[in-house]
């Protein structure tokens, strides 16, 4: 499904991946970890296609397509969503609103008719379940005035709504507590259909128990250094960063 | 330039799309201003001597006045012996049913998508609709005659409720009062008038449209709503013009009286022409607009949805004279390319325990400006008087202004008055997180200046709200709407 091939990219003219190989079949699910300024987040929104990232070398293939050249929109129609770390708020337009224009114009560019609003509020409510929300959050302005918690329950909810293939999560554990990040794992975990895929990146390896990795993957300075089951998550967690840098130096 | 400051920059240059101008056979005075011009306007529509007089009364006034120069617009000096100060869609016979109606005419308005017929019978809006200078046809009046609600173009009122005229006209906007009231109240040429009577709530909408179509032309139109005790009414207006490379003056007045437990809901989407792109053509809007809450516990609110026009300059503004009485000023002025808005409103507190309420949503494209100007003056009586403003400015892009001048002057201790203000970009992180979800930069852009100006669109009837959405939608997008 992905593949990425030898990956150089960079913000701001600073390099920050510099030849990231990365395969993601349909189905499996890969955990993304590593250090502080390893590159995670840039590879999420490389991913995205953020317009302030560049890729200088290197494939990023989506079912044989190269991804690069895409607008971001392009992206996010054919199945990449990204949660994101921070989700941005938006003043005066309703959740309900923002999402039934996202998911008519990724409806429309699979040749679908947009939804009405019968279908649309249906579809909604079923997916609110999925993350526990609260009715009243889908008349709310998007992400604005939400809890941390809130704001990822929402990313959660978006990605249910608009049935990516390819959903990348990017610290999607940061700020949550205990249950509102069993909350989250479990709409995630919902979304495992045994072909939608998921790249989870994260700092913990608490998330990790909630949804369970296929393969894990250190990242270090802009590299996959060390990949492993997820086994090698619990080793990571009792031994910190330190073995795996000097592994690399070596 | 940054990717998203591109598209914004494409998606502000978008096209007008009301610049055809109607082929209808026009009837025009001369070029120029000078008391034979105000005498011959005055001729035209046979009016009484007292109307004469005011008029005459006005020029000899206007002409010793200067133009005002504070507000913080730039335009050329406008030359008012080279503007035509009457034009009339010809020929002017009373009309007794739509079918009589000059058909290009009912095209125009057919057009500009304000079908009168349609109008009349779906949406149960009352229309008067002013062409140039002239009223060319006010729907639905018996029905409402029927409850004593007089609707009409100014000319009727000032032949048939002469009395009511008389009184009202320049109560609230004397001819004394500026520059160019003083112009309208010389030259003006039509219009439209309402009377609601005591204790009668309207039934239906209230609207009037305006055009401008001749070249050359001013419109000076006159609007007077009269509210007596206990009655309401929600009053429309909406406004479009041909695209012209010369720039043209629309200086009109509008007055509303509101007298004890009285209310008023004025609502305009003005979407005169703007001018091209590099800032050629458009009409320069310089309006006056003002209410009196002269009975206790009246109430009147303006919304405005400002589009159009090269240069604006406006202040809705409400006098509160009764005690509890209550004004509102919702208003979204959107600048592109090069136009410029200064506009705002007066809040004048001076019964006891007056209240006002004050929301303003400027957004700048392009390389306009647009300035929110406002004034509060809580005076020596008002006693527990309140105000509340929020001033909230939008960029889009980095070529534009937004400016902010709040005068507020408060003679009484038991005031309580609130100013905030905010200005904010279309943050690229905003259109990201959209795109990220499949949405296009256009589409974001749309959705994000909507839900910034929801307050004011609540404001609005739920036609104009979807109305107003769409023209927002098109004066950022250009064609898509």
């Amino acid at each position: 499904m992905l593949n990425i091939k030898n990956l150089h990219a960079s913000v701001e003219g600073k390099e920050i991946l510099n030849g990231l190989n990365l395969q993601v079949n349909p189905g499996e699910v890969h955990a993304i970890m590593g250090p502080n300024g390893s590159g995670k987040s840039t590879l999420a929104s490389v991913l995205a296609g953020r317009e302030a990232y560049e890729v200088n070398e290197g494939e990023v293939l989506y079912h044989g397509e190269s991804l690069i050249e895409l607008s971001p929109e392009d992206r996010a129609r054919k199945g990449i969503f990204l949660a994101f770390q921070y989700p941005i708020e938006i003043p005066g337009v309703s959740n309900a609103n923002f999402l039934k224009t996202a998911v008519n114009e990724v409806r429309k560019s699979k040749g679908l008719e947009a939804l009405d609003s019968k279908d649309f509020l249906k579809l909604m409510k079923d997916k609110m379940q999925l993350v526990k929300m609260d009715k009243s959050m889908t008349q709310r302005s998007v992400n604005e005035g939400f809890s941390g918690g809130e704001k990822k329950r929402n990313e959660i909810f978006q990605m249910a709504m608009l049935e990516p293939e390819l959903c990348v999560l990017d610290e999607t554990d940061s700020g949550l507590d205990i249950d509102a990040l069993r909350i989250v794992s479990d709409g995630i975990n919902a979304l495992r259909d045994g072909k939608r895929s998921f790249i989870v990146i994260t700092h913990y390896q608490r998330l990790l128990d909630y949804i369970v990795p296929d393969f894990v993957h250190v990242l270090y300075k802009g590299k996959i250094v060390k990949s492993g089951p997820k086994e090698l998550a619990l080793e990571l967690e009792e031994k910190g960063y330190d073995w795996i840098k000097e592994e690399v130096e070596i | 330039m940054s990717e998203d400051l591109k598209i914004i920059d494409e998606v502000t240059s978008g096209e007008y799309k009301w610049g055809f101008v109607s082929n209808i056979e026009s009837e025009n005075a001369p070029k120029g201003l000078s008391e034979d011009i105000v005498r011959f306007i005055s001729a035209k529509k046979k009016e009484p001597e007292w109307m004469l007089e005011f008029r005459l009364k006005a020029f000899r006034h206007w002409q010793k006045m200067q133009e005002p120069q504070w507000a913080n617009v730039n335009y050329p000096k406008v030359d008012f012996q080279d503007i035509i100060y009457y034009s009339a869609p010809k020929p002017k016979k009373q009309l007794n049913s739509l079918d009589e109606l000059d058909p290009e005419i009912k095209a125009t308005f057919d057009k500009l998508g304000i079908s009168l017929l349609e109008q009349k019978r779906l949406a149960g809006v009352a229309v008067d609709a002013v062409i140039d200078s002239v009223s060319v046809k006010t729907t639905f009046r018996q029905e409402l005659s029927k409850l004593g609600i007089i609707f009409s173009s100014f000319s009727e009122a000032v032949q048939e409720h002469p009395e009511l005229v008389k009184k009202y006209m320049g109560s609230v906007v004397p001819y004394t009062d500026n520059f160019y009231a003083a112009l309208n109240s010389a030259v003006f040429s039509d219009g439209s008038f309402c009377y609601i009577p005591k204790g009668v709530r309207c039934p239906m909408e209230l609207s009037t449209y305006f055009r401008i179509n001749s070249a050359g032309t001013g419109q000076f139109e006159r609007t007077l709503i009269i509210a007596d005790e206990g009655a309401y009414v929600s009053y429309l207006e909406g406004c479009t013009a041909p695209k012209r490379d010369e720039n043209q003056l629309h200086a009109a007045v509008v007055e509303i009286y509101a007298h004890t437990d009285a209310q008023v809901k004025y609502s305009t989407v003005q979407n005169w022409y703007p001018g091209d792109k590099d800032g050629r053509g458009g009409i320069f809007n310089f309006v006056t607009k003002r209410g009196l809450c002269a009975g206790e516990r009246s109430k009147i609110s303006w919304t405005q949805v400002e589009t159009g026009s090269a240069v604006t300059w406006k202040y809705p503004s409400v006098i509160l004279k009764g005690d509890y009485s209550t004004g509102e000023f919702y208003s979204v002025a959107l600048t592109n390319n090069y136009q410029q808005a200064d506009t705002g409103t007066k809040m004048i507190h001076i019964g006891k325990h007056t209240r006002s309420t004050i929301i303003s949503k400027g957004i700048s494209g392009g390389r306009s400006n647009n300035s929110y100007r406002g004034l509060v003056r809580i005076g020596k009586q008002a006693e527990k008087a309140r105000n509340f403003s929020q001033c909230d400015s939008l960029l889009l892009g980095d070529k534009c202004g937004a400016h902010t001048f709040p005068y507020l002057e408060c003679a009484n201790p038991t005031a309580k008055v609130e100013h905030e203000a905010t200005t904010s970009k279309v943050g690229e992180d905003q259109i990201f997180y959209c795109n990220q979800r499949g949405i296009s930069t256009e589409d974001a852009i749309g959705l994000i200046v909507n839900g910034y100006c929801k307050e004011v669109f609540n404001q609005l009837p739920m036609e104009f709200a979807v109305e107003a959405q769409k023209l927002l939608a098109v004066s950022l997008e250009g064609s898509v709407g």
